[in-house]
């Protein structure tokens, strides 16, 4: 199974980046994909987590990721050393930051990014930088989810966001 | 189709599948986003039903009363504090024998205020005559949504239904679910019919006293309506197989039981894991299982003990505490142990209280003490040995 763990701030869409990765994953034949928040309200502005799980059988483990494969950092102010400690062995930190650590993280800079496509957030430019270093899910079943699970106006520069990200980490 | 939905999703289209004719919800805290859901198919037309937004729980519960009254198919939906508001409520449905069908997403019950995921709400309503079913995921609470009415409505039952959604860990997940087409629900899923209505045509006392000298018939009544309901769910699960390709397994559900020596009974989402534990112990030679619970009302007494019958020893995982006592759901298992002879201990593990989460090692540890025979009679997952006792 591969766990993702999302990190961002209320309003950053870290749950509907999960969502998407999880319903992208899932377009796969006999792949499988369960996607949830952090439990309990949640407040703008407030630290908040969401986890995708992926894997070729159907999922009845239902908890907390414990140790992830991938853990997405949509807010560099929210990375910590002891994040380390929630990695499996070989797990990868991706963190969106203009600061390169390579020691401790992959640094994307996806503010960058999304301020070129004019994007609000960067959760769709992050969930693009993990397709490119990762494959573990194609851009184009990416964009197939963008089509079926957001609103129709934000698709398409979400999409665009989605393949330069993608493009921009696999290098 | 297949779509990648919430639980609480997951159940909206169930029960615009299932075409009810009048939705009444109040859509504050705790509430799900199942009646949100609703509320926007109506909007759209895509489902032709009433909505009626009501001021509080209490009145929620009693505008579905009403509309059952008039013969048509109700659905209203709550969770924690909203259920206990209507707990007044939930008794004049059962004993009206309004077939109203009630999604309760699990949620804890205040003080300390919290909204996370128990089931503590619905368990504490296991006297008030409704059928109890628990889901364990989105798909099932799909199948539920539909199979309740078929159930609750059939004319030797005419009792209401509550479908239980473990709060967060069910109602806020997304996963694959089949969302099945109306023809197909169409088929299944006849619709209402009732003499149990207010008729012009036809007009007699509804909602009425009675004395003590027939009271206890009407009580009588309603209890052996609930036994009713067990061939009637395994008629619906027979015809929903026939329909939607997908066979469901009655009263309970259970895993690798059939020669185990340790078993773990439980209800809800966290029976996957709980079986996939059981599946590694297998593994390493330890003949472990998992039962798990579909239906609370009417209880699975007898086919319960029967798939039990080979442990060595039980353990019941659940996410409830009869203060002073022990878990509802232990102290019914350990009836129908106790009816069918069984002498084989069982022990009582609460867990996930107020949203905590149960992990891998959690459910390890309740096999390993169970086999070990070190637990204690009622054991509070993640208490210490010298605060338990």
């Amino acid at each position: 199974m591969t766990e993702i763990l999302w990190l961002g701030r209320g309003g950053q869409g870290a749950f509907t980046a999960a969502k998407i990765l999880g319903a992208a994953y899932a377009l796969n034949p006999e792949c499988h994909a369960l996607a949830f928040p952090s439990f309990g309200p949640e407040r703008r502005g407030a630290p908040v987590r969401a986890f995708t799980k992926l894997d070729y059988k159907s999922i009845s483990d239902r908890s907390e990721t414990e140790k992830a494969d991938y853990i997405i950092l949509l807010d560099e102010t929210l990375y910590s050393a002891g994040l380390q400690n929630l990695l499996k062995p070989g797990g990868k930190i991706l963190v969106n930051t203009k600061k390169a650590d390579p020691e401790q993280f992959l640094a994307f800079d996806a503010d960058s990014l999304a301020g070129q496509l004019k994007l609000p957030v960067v959760n769709t430019v992050m969930m693009g930088a993990l397709a490119g270093i990762s494959g573990i899910v194609s851009v184009e079943n990416l964009h197939r989810a963008i089509d079926a699970y957001m609103p129709e106006k934000i698709r398409e520069k979400n999409k665009s966001a989605v393949q330069k990200a993608a493009e921009e980490a696999a290098v | 189709m297949e779509k990648f939905l919430s639980g609480d999703e997951a159940f909206a289209e169930g029960i615009r599948l299932a075409c009810p004719d009048v939705i009444s919800a109040y859509p504050i805290t705790p509430q799900t986003i199942v009646v949100e859901k609703l509320s926007e198919m109506v909007e759209d037309g895509s489902l032709d039903a009433e909505f009626i937004h009501v001021e509080s729980e209490h009145s929620a519960l009693s505008c579905a009363m009403g509309a059952s009254a008039a013969g048509v198919r109700a659905f209203t939906a709550t969770s924690s504090q909203g259920l206990l508001y209507m707990a007044e409520c939930l008794y004049y449905a059962s004993g009206g024998r309004f077939p109203i069908v009630m999604m309760n997403a699990n949620r804890s019950t205040a003080l300390p205020w919290n909204i996370y995921g128990d089931q503590r709400d619905s368990l504490s309503q296991l006297d008030s005559g409704w059928i109890q079913a628990y889901a364990e995921n989105a798909q099932e609470s799909l199948d539920l949504a539909l199979m309740s009415y078929y159930i609750a409505e059939h004319k030797t039952v005419s009792t209401p239904f509550m479908v239980n959604l473990d709060g967060f860990i069910l109602t806020h997940t997304y996963e694959q679910v089949d969302v099945p087409t109306p023809e197909q629900a169409g088929k299944f899923l006849p619709p209402y019919e009732t003499e149990n209505k207010l008729d012009p045509e036809n007009p007699k006392n509804m909602a009425f006293s009675a004395g003590p000298d027939t009271n206890y018939i009407f009580k009588y009544k309603e209890h052996a309506a609930m036994f009713r309901a067990i061939p009637v769910i395994e008629e619906a699960e027979r015809r929903f197989a026939e329909i939607f390709g997908r066979q469901y397994s009655g009263l309970i559900d259970a895993y690798l039981t059939e020669d185990a020596d340790y078993i773990l009974i439980t209800l809800g989402s966290i029976a996957g894991l709980c079986r996939e534990i059981a599946g590694q112990l297998r593994e390493n030679g330890v003949k472990a299982g998992v039962l798990r619970i579909r239906y609370m009302r009417p209880f699975p007494a007898e086919a319960l003990a029967k798939a039990v019958s080979s442990a060595k020893a039980l353990a019941v995982l659940e996410k409830d505490i009869s203060f002073g006592n022990e878990g509802t759901v232990f102290t019914n298992v350990n009836s129908a142990l106790h009816g069918a002879g069984m002498t084989a201990p069982a022990y009582n593990f609460i867990g996930g209280l107020g949203g905590r989460n149960i992990s891998h090692q959690d459910i390890i540890r309740i096999f390993e003490t169970i086999q070990s025979g070190t637990a204690k009679r009622v054991n509070f997952i993640g208490i210490g040995e010298e605060e338990n006792s």
